[in-house]
């Protein structure tokens, strides 16, 4: 059982809650859905636009086969079934950032369907069917003037198109999500796989990537589905859990004084963290649905979505599975490196330069101190400007004795400020481990003969002294002595 | 005769022979228009500096050896839902009268590789809704064959311009009649190619899944040439269909010996005028004469096809017709106050009536609740005219019917009753639903002296069936009507 169920109030436990849902991204093809124009993020309102997706009177729609390509590669990383035969439809209603007042979107006969998504969720996963996977133009955007950008304050709206055509796939799951922590899981396990499949930049923060949730409650146990709502503008992983914990504690709230929860599309408001209905006429929609008579249907033949899925890369499930099985890493470093796919990608490399004997080292490496430092200077792995080739070889410097883990560390972070390599670090500071058993025994005598007390302390058998002397060796080799070596010939001298 | 009376293939060969000039040729119609104008209002925007700007750059073109095409200096009316760059295209509607694209149709762009000469923007139904040219915001055309009477629609302003000699060919748009049903009301040639055979990309859509551009013509031979010129694959359109180049001229061959044509009982019965049937009945027998097997036919399902039409052709229009509501371009009202309160006021003063009721039954048909009994059924019984067709062309080469089953009626006889107007499409409706080409050539006249014009219908790309028949009985019946009268 998950913490989130068994939480303080009883009534947590009493509802069950039955969530869906529909996540929304943006493709990241050169040009938009169904024209020429390239994607934009931040152009100039107006300029990414041309007759077709302002929607002139007499353009016609083309469907732009890459973004099919990049909407089929999703689904089948969702384990759907590609329909042969799919169709668009209009989606038909009335709103400014809308060129054509309808929506050229999928119906009943959607690109791709029943598939599913294991969660992991620590003690257990929870598989989250994906009834469907389907794909549509984006809208514009509405600016609403003043200072607040409510519509109910501004005097006049005014609209930017760069966005309208943009291809979108919407991925809506079962109702088997069954709590909001689930539902925040889920999310970040999609979004993880689609930055794997390289199809969309899933930026939350941008809206490529953006989730409607639905959440109904019922008795524990019972069969029956109570009412549920739906709840918009969950616009980060946080508010998602936060939004539909909300809603589940006011719809158990409902439940408990007897009251009905009423069918309604619920806004979130991450400020004061609670959901309000929408007014009624805001979704009193009948959409019209009819066959685009624009396009003809999209008929996908077996050996192009047998193409596509050759160009599925290994997925991170499969990634945390092979560093466990075959790697042997620990169970929580093979989960953090493959939750980024640069980090898993960056790893692998340093695996195959390396061999299975030091592929741990660099996963220590990647988790420990290169993240530590990445964290620090909020960079991603690939702006670090230390290829996996440099790390590796500071790590063979390491395995090979050339230099001790304590000036390695000294060494990593000079490779980070000057990316240099380790290499070129080590011979400008002289900073190779000595091993030269000549030179050691040189400078272990001169420590002996300097502290005769703490030598005849570890003679008494005072064998932590020992520590002492050595770590006067290593202070007059600034560090670089090879602590093993003069371990050994250090007590080797002292038992005479 | 009139330069602007003669054919494009005869001014072609006059300019191969340098009998006549660029000039010449545009000003003999600018002369027709500025007197005709005023009494037919065929066009929404005739430009005479214009045109004499784009034949003086096609002198030049000629002058410096450039090649002669079939619509090389040949002034083409074209209807005004046909996109044309930088000049006003306007549906014939309010919503739209200020309306200046910022891009050409394929079909233009065709012609203007022939470097043809755009004679004006033809008057039309608005949104091509109507079968009279009495539905435009820019007023009625008149039948330049008798002023009383209409010249059809929608392409009504496309059909009379030609007619009236105030172009030398046109060009149309046919959703259920459109191009058909006035060149049969004026006594010339109309044509709707097979759907997708030309593009739609810059023609303001009516019904998606029905429109076609295609030739309106003096005679057949500008109809096949027309056709080829504007014909042709488009990526810019999914539905247009790729054929190759094909010169459609090869198929106009005087010889029917042995061709099947088959007449469909629905398409001559009860409504149709019996002067209309006599006239397509001697049609007939000509072409018995000629050699052909004539046979009558029943295709059961186009007693349907009507209703389907007007579910499927307004469902999709209201769709189509939703993205003019004042925001980004055309008609505004500026008093509203609200978003909504601007969508309702501008269309209810940007549509005019017959556009109004087409948009409500479409929104209608396609409601949650009445989907599945309207829009659903009707496509179910679009299928079964398809399908009827498809066997009746397995037997029969072409078909034949009358185009109208009236000659032209008088200015507001039939405004007050829809279904009566409705029902003047009743032979050209079932072609569209079935994608079908179908010319409609002119076959005689009435006692009153009005046009009655011959339906030849052919199987999905068989256009050279349509040519052969259409050359042939074209030669046979001799039609010949000129409203000269206009000129004295
Ligand atoms: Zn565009």
């Amino acid at each position: 059982m998950n913490k989130y169920m068994n939480n303080n109030t009883g009534e947590m436990a009493k509802y069950e809650a039955v969530i869906g849902l529909e996540t929304h991204v943006e493709l990241s093809t050169n040009t938009k859905m169904f024209c020429g124009c390239a994607l934009s993020f931040g152009a100039e309102p107006n300029t990414r636009t041309c007759p077709v997706c302002l929607g002139l009177p007499g353009t016609l729609p083309v469907i732009n086969s890459k973004a099919v390509q990049f909407a089929i590669k999703t689904a089948l990383a969702l384990n759907c079934s590609i329909n042969k035969s799919s169709i668009f439809h209009r989606k038909n209603y009335f709103y400014a950032d809308m060129p054509k007042n309808y929506q050229i979107s999928q119906y009943n006969r959607p690109l791709a369907s029943n598939g599913f998504l294991d969660v992991d969720m620590g003690s257990y996963v929870r598989r989250v069917g994906i009834t469907r996977v389907h794909m549509e133009e984006d809208t514009g955007k509405l600016i609403h003037t003043g200072s607040s950008g409510r519509i109910s304050e501004s005097d006049a709206s005014i609209v930017d198109y760069n966005r309208a055509g943009t291809p979108l796939i919407e991925i809506v799951t079962e109702p088997d999500i069954r709590t909001p922590a689930e539902a925040k899981e889920y999310l970040i396990a999609l979004r993880n796989i689609i930055l794997y499949l390289d199809v969309s930049d899933c930026s939350m923060e941008q809206g490529s990537l953006r989730c409607d949730a639905n959440i109904s409650l019922k008795p524990a146990g019972a069969k029956s589905m109570g009412t549920k709502t739906e709840i918009k503008n969950l616009n980060s992983f946080r508010f998602i859990q936060r939004g539909l914990e909300y809603e589940y504690k006011r719809q158990a709230g409902l439940l408990e004084e007897g009251k009905k929860v009423l069918q309604q599309t619920r806004h979130y408001d991450h400020l004061t963290d609670t959901t309000s209905a929408l007014r009624l006429k805001e979704e009193a929609h009948d959409y019209r649905y009819f066959p685009d008579p624009d396009l003809v249907p999209l008929i996908m033949d077996k050996d192009a979505v047998q193409d596509i899925k050759r160009e599925i890369p290994e997925l991170p499930g499969e990634k945390i599975k092979r560093y466990l099985e075959v790697f042997g890493l620990p169970d929580e470093t093979a989960r953090l490196i493959a939750s980024d796919k640069d980090t898993a990608q960056y790893f692998d490399r340093c695996a195959n330069i390396l061999g299975p004997g030091k592929l741990k080292a660099a996963a220590n490496w990647i988790t420990g101190d290169f993240a530590a430092y990445l964290n620090k200077e909020s960079l991603k792995i690939k702006q670090s400007g230390i290829s996996a080739e440099s790390l590796c070889s500071l790590i063979e410097m390491i395995e090979g004795g050339r230099i001790s883990s304590k000036i390695a560390k000294s060494v990593f972070e000079e490779m980070a400020q000057s990316k240099k390599e380790p290499q070129d670090i080590i011979m400008e500071h002289n900073l190779e481990q000595v091993s030269d058993e000549g030179e050691l025994s040189k400078i272990i005598d001169e420590v002996i003969a300097a502290n005769d007390e703490v030598v005849q302390q570890v003679k008494d058998g005072k064998d932590k002294a020992i520590g002492f002397l050595i770590g006067q060796v290593m202070a007059k080799t600034k560090g670089k002595a090879n602590p093993a070596l003069v371990n050994g010939i250090m007590s080797k001298k002292l038992k005479k | 005769m009139q330069l602007n009376f003669l054919t494009a293939h005869k001014l072609k060969k006059m300019l191969e022979k340098r009998e006549v000039c660029a000039s010449d040729i545009a000003a003999s119609i600018q002369e027709s228009c500025e007197k005709l104008q005023p009494k037919i209002n065929a066009y929404i925007n005739f430009d005479k500096s214009i045109l004499q700007k784009q034949a003086e750059e096609i002198e030049c073109y000629i002058a410096a050896g450039g090649k002669l095409h079939d619509f090389t200096a040949i002034p083409v009316a074209v209807k005004d839902n046909i996109c044309t760059h930088g000049i006003k295209t306007t549906c014939a509607s309010k919503i739209l009268a200020d309306y200046v694209p910022v891009y050409d149709a394929t079909v233009i762009k065709k012609l203007q590789e022939h470097k043809y000469v755009l004679a004006g923007k033809a008057n039309m139904d608005e949104f091509a809704m109507g079968s009279s040219n009495e539905n435009s915001a820019f007023g009625p055309v008149k039948n330049p064959l008798d002023l009383q009477m209409v010249p059809g629609g929608s392409s009504g302003g496309p059909a009379a311009a030609v007619c009236a000699g105030m172009a030398i060919c046109a060009l149309g748009s046919d959703t259920g009649g459109s191009i058909r049903q006035p060149a049969s009301l004026c006594g010339i040639v109309g044509l709707k190619p097979t759907y997708g055979l030309v593009s739609r990309y810059g023609l303001i859509s009516f019904a998606s899944s029905l429109d076609q551009v295609g030739p309106i013509t003096r005679d057949v031979t500008d109809s096949a040439n027309l056709l080829s010129a504007i014909s042709g694959w488009d990526q810019c359109d999914s539905t247009s269909i790729n054929t190759g180049k094909v010169s459609y001229k090869d198929f106009l061959v005087d010889d029917i010996k042995g061709l099947n044509i088959g007449v469909p009982k629905q398409l001559m019965a009860e409504g149709v005028d019996s002067q209309v049937a006599d006239s397509v009945n001697n049609a007939l027998e000509m072409a018995q004469h000629l050699g052909a097997n004539i046979e009558q036919i029943s295709l059961p399902s186009l007693e349907y096809a009507l209703s389907v039409f007007y579910v499927i052709a307004p469902s999709e229009a209201s769709s189509n017709l939703s993205k003019f509501d004042g925001v980004r371009y055309g008609y505004r009202n500026m008093q509203a106050s609200t978003l909504h309160q601007m969508y309702r006021q501008t269309r209810a003063q940007g549509f005019g009536p017959e556009v109004k009721r087409r948009i409500m039954i479409g929104t209608y048909c396609l409601s949650s609740g009445y989907y599945d009994a309207y829009y659903e059924k009707a496509q179910r019984v679009r299928t079964l005219i398809i399908n009827d067709f498809k066997k009746a062309f397995e037997k029969y080469d072409v078909l034949i019917s009358p185009t109208s089953p009236t000659t032209a009626f008088k200015i507001g006889e039939k405004t007050g009753d829809p279904l009566s107007m409705y029902l003047s499409d009743i032979c050209t409706i079932p072609v569209n639903l079935a994608g079908l080409p179908a010319i409609s050539i002119p076959c005689g006249l009435s006692s009153e002296n009005l046009p009655i014009g011959l339906q030849i219908i052919a199987g999905t790309l068989r256009e050279d069936l349509i040519f052969k028949t259409a050359y042939s009985l074209e030669k046979a019946i001799g039609f010949n009507k000129f409203p000269l009268h206009l000129y004295e």
